[in-house]
C-alpha cells in the first residue's frame, strides 16, 4: 500500500492553545500550513483550563504591568525559569489576550467594560483573564474559530476552505523526519483507518502538551503522553527541567472514576478554604519563609483580604501550587485526611450558594454530575493530582526554535519558560505568546532556508516497520503495561521523592522498556484504541525515563521536585539545568548545562533581600556591583 | 492514494433496526399532552354552543367579550354592543381565532402539537414515522411565524378577561365564581406576557442591553415568565377552561351554594 | 460495593455490526465511559470509542446510552438498577466508523458555513467595551463543548439524512444567535442566511436539543427561538410579507 503524503510548509502537531496560535501566525504570515492532531479539532487538552489567562492589563488594579508579572513568575518558578521567556511573556501576553477579543472571545466584563481579570495563586494583582471558570475552552473555541475565519478567507481568494491551512484531526505522528540535520517532515497514522500518512515539510511545531499519563492520578487526558517530549528526543533535541512536574493541589479524589480531575484554583481565589479533618485552617502552618511577609497570618486578616487587598495580605490557601499540595500532603501522611484520602475544600460556608452557582458554574457542575456533591452545601475533597510538566523541549526564547533545525515548541512541551514551577493562569498566556512566536520563528525559518530538505524513504520505511510492528504480533496486552508504568511514577517518582525509590523506578522503566517491544494489539487498523496505545508507550517510557533520571540527579527540592533526603533549595543547583537526550533512541542520557544569567535590568527589578534566598553568594556579589553601577 | 478517499461504507450509520432503543416510558409525555389538549377542544367545542354563559356578574370566558345584542345587557362587554343584532350565532365564536390563534402559533403549544399529535417526533430519540419532513419552511406551517401578531390581539383578551374579573370584584357580595376569574386572569397575564415573542419585543431584539435599562429590566422580568410558559400554558388552559365551566354550571343552575 | 453489570454494546465497523453482549465488573461511582474502558482492557481491546477530558468538559464521548444521546463520562451507573441491562450504541445520525466511533464531519463543515465574527472596522485589539449584560446571552452559547449530541437527536436529520445539506443543525443556531446579539458584530444578513442556508425554518421547536445538551444551555428558548423571532423582523411583518406574496411571488 502506498503512503498517503502531503506537503505543506509548516506542520504543527498538537491542536491546543499553542499549536493552533502557532499555525495561525504560519498562515498569516503566507506558511502553507498542516494542523495534526490526535483528537478531533477543538477538543485539545487545553479546554481543561479553568482559571484564566495571566495577562498585566491592570484592568481591575492599575498598579500592574510587566514587570510585577516577570517578579511573580520567576518567583513562583523560584529563579529557575529562563528569565528571556518570562520577560517576553510578561510584555506579551496582553496584546495576546486583546487579539483573541477581536476573534470574537467573550471575556467577563468589569464595571467599565473591560476585560475582568480575577486573583490567582502567586499573583500580586488580580490578573487573569477569565470567563467564568472555563476560560481554556473559551480561548480553544475562539482559536478555533479564527482557523476557520482564515479558512473562509482562503475560500473567497482561492476558491479551497483549505488551501492554506488545514487540520488532520485523528491523526497521529510517530516519528519526525530529518534530512541531515534539518527537518523534513513527519511520519504517522490516521487513528480512524489506521493507514499511514506522510508530510514532507522543512518546519514543524511541537504543541502536544505534556506527560500526565504516566501517572495514575492526574488532571491529564488520554493524549498526555509525551509525544512530543519523545518525537524532539528522537530527532536530537534536548529536555530540560524534566523532573520538575506540577502536582495541582486539588484534584478530585472521590468517586474513584474521576479521581485526579481538577478543582480549579478559583474556588480558592473566590474565597474557599482548606480544612483538615479536624476542622483546622492548615494552610496558615505551611507558610514557608520565602513568602512569609506576603501571606496573612491569621484567619481574619486573610478573610479581610478578599474584600480589602491593599491594606491585608493574602490567606496561604493562595500559595504557589507546589506549596499547597505539599501541604496537603502532609496533612493526609499525618493522618488529619479526609476519608477518601484528601482533604475538605470548603466553599459552601463562605459564600451564598447563589453566587458559588454564578461565580463557578462549571464546578458547581461538575460535581453534582460526577459526584452527586452539591458544593454550595457541603466541602469538597481534594488531593494533588498530576498536572504539569515544567520541562520539556530546550528552545530559544524569542523564536521557539529547538537545537535541531525545522524543529519549533511552544506550550507546555517546552521548557524553561516557568521554571520548576508554574503559577496558574501562566499556562494559557504562554500558549499565546510563545504559540505565536513558534509560528513566527517557524515562517522566519522558512525566509531563510536555501533548500527544502527532502523525505529520507529509508526513515519513511523504519517509521512505517515501527508502527506496524504491534500490530503484526500476538503480545502482551498494552493496558497492563501502561498500568504499570503509571502505578511506578505515581508511587516512585511522585510528590516526594527519594533517591532509592527513584532509582527503583528506573529499574521498573528498563524492565518495561522490555515489555514494551513485545506488546501486541489485536484487531484491525481501523480505530484501534490498543494499538494507539502500543505506539504511545514508546513515549511514555522514554519521557519517564528522564523525569526519573533527572529527578534522582538533582540534590534539593525546588517547586515541583521535592526530594525528602535533600530538602531545601540551593543556590548552587539554581545555576544548573539538566537536559535529556538520546543517542541510540532508547535510553537517556544527561548532562548538566549553566543557566544563563539574567540580564542586568530585569535583576534590577528585585530585592536585594529576596534574592539573596535564592543566589548563591557569587551571584549576589555580582547583584551588589550591578546595583551599583 | 494522496488523498483520503473516504470508503464507501463509511457513509452509512450504524445499522439499528429498532424506531428507539429507550427503555423509559416515553410515550407517558405525548400520551398525556394529547389528552390534555383534546380534551381542551372538546370542551371548547361544548362551550363555544352552549348558551347558558352568564349569570350576572359572571360571564364565561370562552364567551367573552360579548358583542351583540343577543347577549343579555349585563354580558355585553362594556355595555357595548358593536355587533347588533344581525349577529345571532354564539358570541364566543367572534373572538375564538384570537385566543385560539395565539396558543395555536404559541411556541410551547408547537412543541407539544408536533410531538403529541404529529409525532414528529413523540419523544426525543425516537424515529418519527414519517417519510418526509420540512418543518416550517413552506405553507401551511410557515404561517407560524405571525405569531407575534397574535400576541398583541392576546393582550386585548388578556385585558377583556382582566376587566370581567374586576366587574365581579366590583360587584357585591363577592363569591368564589369572582376568585376563580381573578386567578383565572392572573394565569392568563401570566402566560401572555410570558410568550417569546413578548420577550423579543421588549428587548430581546436588541444587542446592547446596557443601553435601554428599562427595557432590559422588563426582559428579565418577561424572562423569568418565559422560563415557566410551559406550566403557565397548561395552567391557564386548565383555569379558563374550569372557570369558562364553572360560570356555565353556576347559570345553568347547577351549582347554587351561597356565594357561588 | 461491586457488582456485574450486563451490558450490550454495538460493534461494528462503516455501519454494518450488531449489538455485543457483555458481562462487566462495576464499582461504586463509577460512569459508563470507565466501564467501557474495562471491557478495552480486558475484554475487547480494540473496543473504539472517543473520549479525552473524563469530566465533562470537551463533549468527545458522546454516545446513545439505553436509547438516549449521552456523555459517556456524565452518565453515572448509580443511575441504572443493577439487573437492568445497558444498551450502550454509537450516534445515530452520523455515519459510524467502528463501534462507538462516529464520523462528525458533518458538523465541521456546517461550522465553516456560518460567517465569522466580524468587528466594526477601526476597533482595534484592547479597545473593545461590552458590558457583562451584553456579552452575558453570547456566553451561555460559547458554553458549548460541541459534543454534538443536538444535532445528532435532532429529528431534522436524525429522521430524514435528505435534510442535512440545508440544515445546520441546532449547534450552529446557538453560533449564528451568539455571533447575531455580540455588541460589536457587524456581519449583514446573518438573519437571512439563518433562515436560508442554515435552514432555522426546519426546526419545529420539540426542544430535543435543549433536554440533551450536557451544558445546560437553553437552545430552543435562548437561541433558537429568539433567531426566529428575529427573522420575523426582517421577513414577516404581515403587510410586507402579504405584498410580497401577492405582489411578486418569485422574489
Amino acid at each position: 500500500m502506498e503512503i498517503e503524503r502531503h506537503e505543506y510548509d509548516v506542520i504543527v502537531i498538537g491542536a491546543g492553545g499553542a499549536g493552533l496560535r502557532a499555525a495561525i501566525e504560519a498562515r498569516q504570515q503566507g506558511k502553507r500550513t498542516a494542523i495534526v492532531c490526535k483528537s478531533l479539532f477543538g477538543k485539545a487538552h487545553t479546554v481543561m483550563a479553568e482559571g484564566g489567562a495571566a495577562a498585566a492589563m491592570g484592568n481591575v488594579n492599575s498598579d500592574d504591568n510587566w514587570m510585577v508579572h516577570f517578579r511573580d513568575t520567576m518567583r513562583g518558578g523560584k529563579f529557575l525559569n529562563n528569565w528571556r521567556m518570562a520577560e517576553l511573556h510578561a510584555k506579551e501576553a496582553p496584546d495576546r489576550v486583546w487579539e483573541l477579543e477581536a476573534w470574537g472571545a467573550l471575556f467577563d466584563r468589569t464595571k467599565d467594560g473591560k476585560i475582568s481579570q480575577r486573583n490567582f495563586g502567586g499573583h500580586e494583582y488580580p490578573r487573569l483573564a477569565h470567563v467564568g471558570d472555563r476560560t481554556g475552552l473559551e480561548l480553544i473555541r475562539t482559536l478555533q474559530q479564527r482557523v476557520v475565519a482564515l479558512q473562509q478567507e482562503d475560500y473567497e481568494t482561492h476558491g479551497d476552505y483549505e488551501a492554506y491551512i488545514k487540520v488532520f484531526q485523528e491523526c497521529t505522528i510517530t516519528r519526525l523526519l530529518k534530512d541531515g540535520d534539518r527537518i523534513s517532515g513527519g511520519f504517522g497514522y490516521w487513528r480512524e483507518s489506521g493507514n499511514f500518512v506522510l508530510f514532507d515539510a522543512p518546519a514543524v511545531v511541537l504543541a502536544t502538551g505534556g506527560i500526565g499519563k504516566s501517572y495514575v492520578v492526574t488532571s491529564n487526558s488520554w493524549e498526555y503522553t509525551g509525544d512530543g517530549h519523545a518525537l524532539a528526543l528522537l530527532a536530537g533535541a534536548n529536555l530540560i527541567n524534566m523532573e520538575f512536574i506540577q502536582f495541582h493541589p486539588t484534584g478530585m479524589v472521590w468517586p474513584p472514576s474521576v479521581r485526579g480531575i481538577l478543582v480549579t484554583e478559583s474556588v480558592r481565589g473566590d474565597g474557599g478554604v482548606l480544612r483538615n479533618s479536624e476542622g483546622e485552617r492548615f494552610m496558615f502552618n505551611y507558610v514557608p519563609d520565602v513568602f512569609k511577609d506576603k501571606y496573612a497570618t491569621s484567619e481574619e486578616e486573610g478573610d479581610r483580604w478578599y474584600t480589602d487587598q491593599a491594606n491585608n495580605r493574602r490567606p496561604p490557601e493562595l500559595l504557589p501550587r507546589d506549596e499547597v499540595a505539599r501541604a496537603i500532603n502532609a496533612e493526609v501522611k499525618a493522618g488529619r485526611g479526609s476519608p477518601q484520602g484528601g482533604v475538605y475544600l470548603d466553599v459552601s460556608t463562605r459564600l451564598p450558594a447563589e453566587e458559588i452557582k454564578r461565580r463557578l458554574p462549571s464546578m458547581h457542575h461538575q460535581f453534582k454530575e460526577l459526584a452527586d456533591v452539591d458544593i454550595t452545601a457541603e466541602p469538597m475533597q481534594v488531593g494533588p493530582t498530576c498536572h504539569y510538566i515544567m520541562g520539556g523541549i530546550e528552545v530559544d526564547a524569542d523564536s521557539g526554535a529547538a537545537s535541531v533545525p525545522g524543529l519549533f515548541a511552544a506550550g507546555e512541551v517546552s521548557g524553561g519558560m516557568h521554571g520548576s514551577n508554574r503559577l496558574g493562569g501562566n499556562s494559557l498566556s504562554d500558549l499565546l505568546v510563545f504559540g505565536r512566536r513558534a509560528g513566527a520563528g517557524a515562517a522566519a525559518y522558512l525566509d531563510g532556508l536555501p533548500a527544502r530538505p527532502k523525505v529520507d524513504q529509508v526513515q519513511v520505511d523504519a517509521a512505517r516497520a515501527e508502527a506496524e510492528a504491534p500490530l503484526q504480533r500476538a503480545g502482551e496486552n498494552p493496558y497492563e503495561v501502561h498500568q504499570e508504568l503509571q502505578r511506578t511514577m505515581n508511587e516512585l517518582v511522585g510528590i516526594i521523592r527519594k533517591a532509592e525509590e527513584v532509582s527503583e523506578a528506573l529499574e521498573v522503566v528498563e524492565k518495561l522498556k522490555e515489555r514494551v517491544q513485545l506488546v501486541g494489539a489485536a484487531g484491525t487498523r481501523i480505530y484501534n484504541p490498543g494499538w494507539h496505545l502500543a505506539l504511545d508507550l514508546r513515549n511514555m517510557v522514554l519521557v519517564s525515563e528522564c523525569v526519573a533520571r533527572a529527578a534522582l540527579l538533582r540534590q534539593e527540592s525546588r517547586g515541583g521536585h521535592t526530594r525528602d533526603d535533600f530538602p531545601g533549595m540551593r543556590p548552587e543547583w539554581r545555576q544548573k539545568l539538566l537536559a535529556c537526550s538520546t543517542e541510540d533512541g532508547t535510553s537517556i542520557t544527561i548532562e548538566e548545562k549553566a543557566q544563563p544569567a539574567m540580564r542586568d535590568d530585569l535583576i534590577s527589578l528585585f530585592d536585594r533581600d529576596e534574592l539573596s534566598k535564592y543566589l548563591t553568594d557569587e551571584e549576589m556579589a555580582e547583584f551588589d556591583r550591578i546595583a551599583k553601577s | 492514494m494522496t488523498q483520503t478517499t473516504p470508503d464507501p461504507v463509511r457513509r452509512q450509520r450504524a445499522q439499528v433496526k429498532v424506531r428507539t432503543l429507550r427503555t423509559d416510558r416515553w410515550w407517558l409525555a405525548p400520551l398525556l399532552t394529547f389528552l390534555g389538549l383534546s380534551s381542551f377542544l372538546v370542551y371548547g367545542v361544548w362551550a363555544i354552543l352552549d348558551t347558558s354563559y352568564f349569570v350576572d356578574p359572571y360571564i364565561a370566558p370562552f364567551s367573552s367579550p360579548c358583542l351583540a345584542t343577543s347577549c343579555p345587557e349585563g354580558a355585553r362587554f362594556l355595555g357595548w354592543a358593536p355587533f347588533g343584532d344581525w349577529y345571532t350565532l354564539p358570541p364566543g365564536l367572534l373572538i375564538l381565532g384570537l385566543p385560539g390563534g395565539f396558543r395555536l402559533t404559541c411556541y410551547y403549544y408547537r412543541k407539544s402539537y408536533y410531538r403529541s399529535f404529529w409525532l414528529s417526533p413523540a419523544a426525543c430519540a425516537v424515529q418519527e414515522p414519517h417519510g418526509k419532513y420540512t418543518g416550517e419552511t413552506r405553507f401551511p406551517l410557515i404561517v407560524q411565524n405571525v405569531h407575534r401578531y397574535f400576541f398583541y390581539f392576546a393582550i386585548l383578551i388578556g385585558g377583556v378577561l382582566t376587566y370581567d374579573a374586576i366587574l365581579a370584584l366590583i360587584h357585591k357580595p363577592i363569591g368564589l365564581g369572582t376568585w376563580i376569574l381573578v386567578l383565572n386572569a392572573v394565569l392568563i397575564l401570566g402566560y401572555t406576557f410570558g410568550c417569546h415573542s413578548c420577550r423579543h419585543i421588549t428587548a430581546g431584539r436588541l444587542n446592547h442591553f446596557s443601553r435601554h435599562p428599562v427595557r432590559y429590566r422588563a426582559w428579565t422580568f418577561v424572562s423569568k415568565l418565559n422560563a415557566r410558559h410551559q406550566q403557565l400554558a397548561w395552567a391557564s388552559m386548565f383555569s379558563v377552561m374550569g372557570a369558562d365551566l364553572y360560570v356555565r354550571l353556576v347559570a345553568k343552575g347547577i351549582i347554587a351554594f351561597p356565594f357561588a | 460495593m461491586s457488582y456485574k453489570a450486563k451490558f450490550k454494546v454495538w460493534r461494528g465497523e462503516g455501519g454494518e455490526g450488531k449489538l455485543e453482549d457483555f458481562t462487566i465488573e462495576v464499582n461504586e461511582g463509577e460512569v459508563v465511559l470507565d466501564i467501557i474502558h474495562r471491557l478495552q482492557a480486558t475484554q475487547a481491546p480494540d473496543l473504539a470509542v472517543r473520549w479525552n477530558c473524563k469530566a465533562g468538559k470537551c463533549g468527545s464521548c458522546s454516545m446513545e446510552i439505553n436509547g438516549k444521546p449521552r456523555l459517556g463520562c456524565m452518565t453515572r451507573m448509580s443511575t441504572f438498577s443493577e439487573d437492568e441491562t445497558i444498551t450502550v450504541t454509537p450516534m445515530r445520525t452520523f455515519p459510524v466508523i467502528k463501534d462507538l466511533v462516529t464520523d462528525v464531519s458533518y458538523n465541521y463543515e456546517k461550522a465553516r458555513e456560518v460567517p465569522s465574527f466580524t468587528p466594526p472596522e477601526g476597533v482595534r485589539p484592547g479597545e473593545y467595551r461590552m458590558q457583562q449584560v451584553d456579552v452575558q446571552r453570547g456566553q451561555e452559547f460559547r458554553k458549548c463543548i460541541e459534543c454534538f449530541m443536538c444535532n445528532n437527536v435532532c429529528h431534522v436529520i436524525r429522521d430524514h439524512e435528505e435534510n442535512k445539506p440545508a440544515f445546520s443543525g441546532p449547534r450552529f443556531f446557538i453560533r449564528i444567535a451568539e455571533l447575531d446579539m455580540h455588541p460589536y458584530d457587524v456581519a449583514p444578513d446573518r438573519k437571512e442566511t439563518a433562515q436560508g442556508e442554515h435552514g432555522l425554518g426546519y426546526c419545529n421547536i420539540t426542544k430535543c436539543c435543549t433536554e440533551v445538551c450536557p451544558e445546560h444551555i437553553k437552545i430552543t428558548d435562548n437561541a433558537i427561538i429568539p433567531m426566529k423571532e428575529r427573522v420575523v423582523d426582517t421577513k414577516y411583518d404581515p403587510l410586507v410579507w402579504l405584498g410580497n406574496k401577492i405582489f411578486k411571488r418569485s422574489k
